[in-house]
């Protein structure tokens, strides 16, 4: 009763987000009916296409996860980016160079290379912020910038296959893959994996609670003897391996390789997917499967109602307001009230 | 004369700084005038979006409402700015569109933060990812325009040697920045309204007690604020590029919000670090010219970035942000 009750805001959001996106379809001189019908057919009906959605929803996923973990130590991470980038060329590099080993081993070594390149560039921000005190939301922005050159830079100089013209990797190694089980990607259920596991790691342990005391009253925290500090740096290394993780995902289960521009805004979007589940581990599924099913069906949705794509962030920044605004969601809901959570409330803190 | 000492001996790494930078210029310009000349006047014109964008984020956060809108606001005023010229063929209709918009979306983040009492940061979100979609649906493809705002001499001022170039021979909207760092900064620390912005921003139910009313300013603020970003936003397709593409802001709304802070919620304070963010971009032409680091033009892109977490980190340290920020007001 509880879950569906929660579920229900969401599913109202999406509806009056919806309706607001018809307008403008029609507005446009299309006909929405068509659109939708597309977006559905595009995202859900059929075994194959439901496999692409769940795919493009896996690195949502992971950066959702990345974002909202931050969120949850008071920490704004708009690093995800270049984690996620970092991560995917790691395990890109690690997929072709290592050769002979057997899939058991040479998959999960490049996962978790991928991850903890993730995860050491999320943690310089962490350190920079718990020994000097510069602010997240400002080296996170610079390292995504750096993140870009510095992977293009590696793409180019040191792991392009000889005569390639491209700027990309070497193919990985089969070995390295992560296979798909009919239409059922390995690589989300990893997702879907990390998901729980990062709520088991925020309710039912200490680390958990501490990450979570530091997000709500730092202050405090430090009072009852947790170390802010280092606590502000593993909260950034965790978020960083998240969204490692998201993109060695991508370049193992998807891509087969690591090429600039392919995973362009993947850690932006974790931004949005966090503040549509709340920072809620587990709402971060559902989230991230919505924003992914728009994504998957949008060309399909131009070729049969002749829409532009781009309709589909419309709606997304529709249903993320729809969701996030206390008053509209009380005029469907009286009584609901309580557990809110502001974002920005660390915004300065130190 | 102590005095002057004390401060001397406390801004010295800023002065150490300044006096790298002036000696790394005058290095990189080959100890020429005018590629000296043409460093610090790009300079100038990189760090004028950064600069608005700064003061937009500035004004809101200073009345305790967090801003990381920016981005959007600046990308649909430049669409909008553009698509008026484009249909206009007027420049400056095309400004004052551009301004018009970034009011409008400063009003569209009152409405979610101030009246509907979201989230700031949900809300700043909100307004990224409409922007970037509804550019993107609206915008049509090879539309122009016939030419970008024209640079203006400021008379005799503009003959002076090195001076006279970089800040009396622009285009108007980078003025515009110059004056209004100026009159925010007067305004902000110097009239009634600074001291009310001010006052709810650190804390509003003190200021509502004495007559304020938290909400009816907040609004002001986030409609000023947001016309600046739209000057932002006009200057990028008008004024910089002369054309729009999607998603033309680039990040830059994001670099603006890293400006602010960097600059202590401070209008002096952003412009210093609005120019050394421009300064970072206007050397890498100079790294080109003179054929720094060819082979490598990655890290010749890197150098902005890493230069301002070197400096924020080694420098600048902790910044303590207006007190109410973050939190919807309600009356008790």
């Amino acid at each position: 009763m509880k879950i569906l009750r929660s579920a229900l805001v969401p599913i109202i959001a999406v509806v009056l987000a919806l309706l607001a996106g018809a307008l403008l379809i029609q507005l446009s001189g299309s006909s929405p009916l068509e659109a939708y019908s597309a977006l559905f057919e595009g995202s859900f009906v059929g075994w194959e296409r439901f496999g692409t959605t769940l795919e493009k929803a896996t690195p949502l996923i992971m950066g959702g996860l990345a974002v909202a973990f931050a969120f949850k130590g008071g920490l704004f991470n708009i690093g995800g980016q270049g984690q996620l980038l970092f991560g995917a060329l790691i395990a890109g590099a690690a997929g072709y160079g290592f050769t002979g080993l057997p899939w058991i081993i040479h998959m999960p070594l490049a996962l978790l290379l991928g991850a903890a390149a993730g995860a050491a560039w999320g943690a310089i921000p962490g350190v920079l912020k718990a020994t000097r005190g510069a602010h997240e939301v400002i080296t996170t922005i610079m390292l995504n910038f750096v993140a870009a050159n510095a992977a293009e830079w590696l793409c180019t100089k040191v792991w392009r296959k000889p005569g390639d013209i491209l700027v990309r990797t070497p193919m990985i190694e089969g070995s390295a893959e992560i296979p798909t089980f009919g239409n059922i990607p390995l690589g989300f259920l990893i997702a879907v994996a990390f998901a729980l596991g990062v709520w088991y790691l925020l309710q039912k342990t200490t680390f958990g609670f501490e990450v979570r005391s530091v997000g709500l009253n730092p202050s405090a925290a430090s009072y009852a003897g947790i170390s802010t500090k280092r606590i502000v740096i593993l909260t950034m290394a965790i978020s960083g391996f998240l969204a490692g993780i998201g993109g060695s995902i991508e370049t193992l289960g998807v891509l087969g390789r690591y090429e600039p521009g392919f995973n362009a805004g993947l850690g932006f979007d974790g931004i949005t997917i966090a503040l549509l589940a709340r920072t809620n581990p587990i709402a971060v599924i559902p989230s991230a499967v919505l924003i992914a099913s728009m994504d998957a069906s949008a060309s399909l949705m131009q070729f049969k109602a002749g829409v532009a794509p781009e309709i589909t962030d419309v709606i997304e920044a529709l249903i993320l307001l729809f969701v996030a605004t206390p008053i509209i969601v009380r005029w469907f809901f009286k009584s609901r009230q309580g557990e809110e959570i502001s974002f920005g409330a660390n915004w300065g803190s130190s | 004369m102590n005095s002057l000492l004390e401060r001397i001996i406390r801004l010295r790494w800023w002065i150490l700084v300044f006096l790298a930078i002036i000696a790394f210029t005058i290095f990189a310009g080959d100890f020429r005038q005018d590629p000296t000349t043409a460093i610090l006047a790009a300079t100038l014109r990189h760090s004028t979006p950064l600069v608005l964008g700064a003061l937009c984020g500035m004004i809101c956060e200073r009345s305790g409402v967090i801003n990381i809108g920016i981005e959007g606001q600046m990308l649909m005023s430049a669409f909008v700015g553009f698509t008026v010229t484009a249909a206009t063929s007027s420049l400056y209709l095309g400004v004052a569109a551009g301004l018009a918009c970034g009011m409008l979306m400063g009003a569209a983040l009152g409405g979610l933060t101030v009246s509907l009492q979201g989230d700031q940061i949900i809300a700043g979100t909100v307004l990224n990812i409409f922007a970037l979609g509804l550019t993107s649906f609206l915008y049509t493809p090879g539309e122009t325009i016939h030419s970008k705002t024209p640079r203006i001499s400021v008379g005799p001022l503009a003959d002076l040697p090195v001076v006279g170039k970089i800040f009396f021979s622009n285009q108007p909207l980078t003025y515009v920045s110059l004056l209004l760092v100026a009159v925010i900064w007067y305004a902000l620390f110097k009239t009634t309204w600074g001291l009310r912005t001010r006052a709810i921003g650190e804390h509003p139910s003190a200021a509502e007690t004495v007559g304020v009313s938290v909400a009816k300013m907040r609004y002001l603020n986030l409609i000023i604020g947001g016309g600046i970003a739209g000057l932002a936003g006009a200057y990028l397709s008008l004024e910089a590029v002369g054309s729009f593409e999607r998603g033309m802001t680039n990040g830059k709304g994001f670099v603006a919000l890293a400006v602010m802070i960097f600059g202590r919620w401070n209008p002096v304070g952003a412009w210093g670090a609005a120019l050394l963010f421009g300064y970072t971009n206007a050397i890498q032409t100079q790294f080109q010219f003179r054929g720094w680091l060819t082979g490598h033009p990655q890290f010749i892109g890197m150098i902005p970035f890493i230069v301002t977490i070197v400096v924020l980190a080694g420098f600048v340290g902790r910044a303590r942000p207006p007190a109410a920020i973050g939190q919807p007001y309600t009356r008790e």
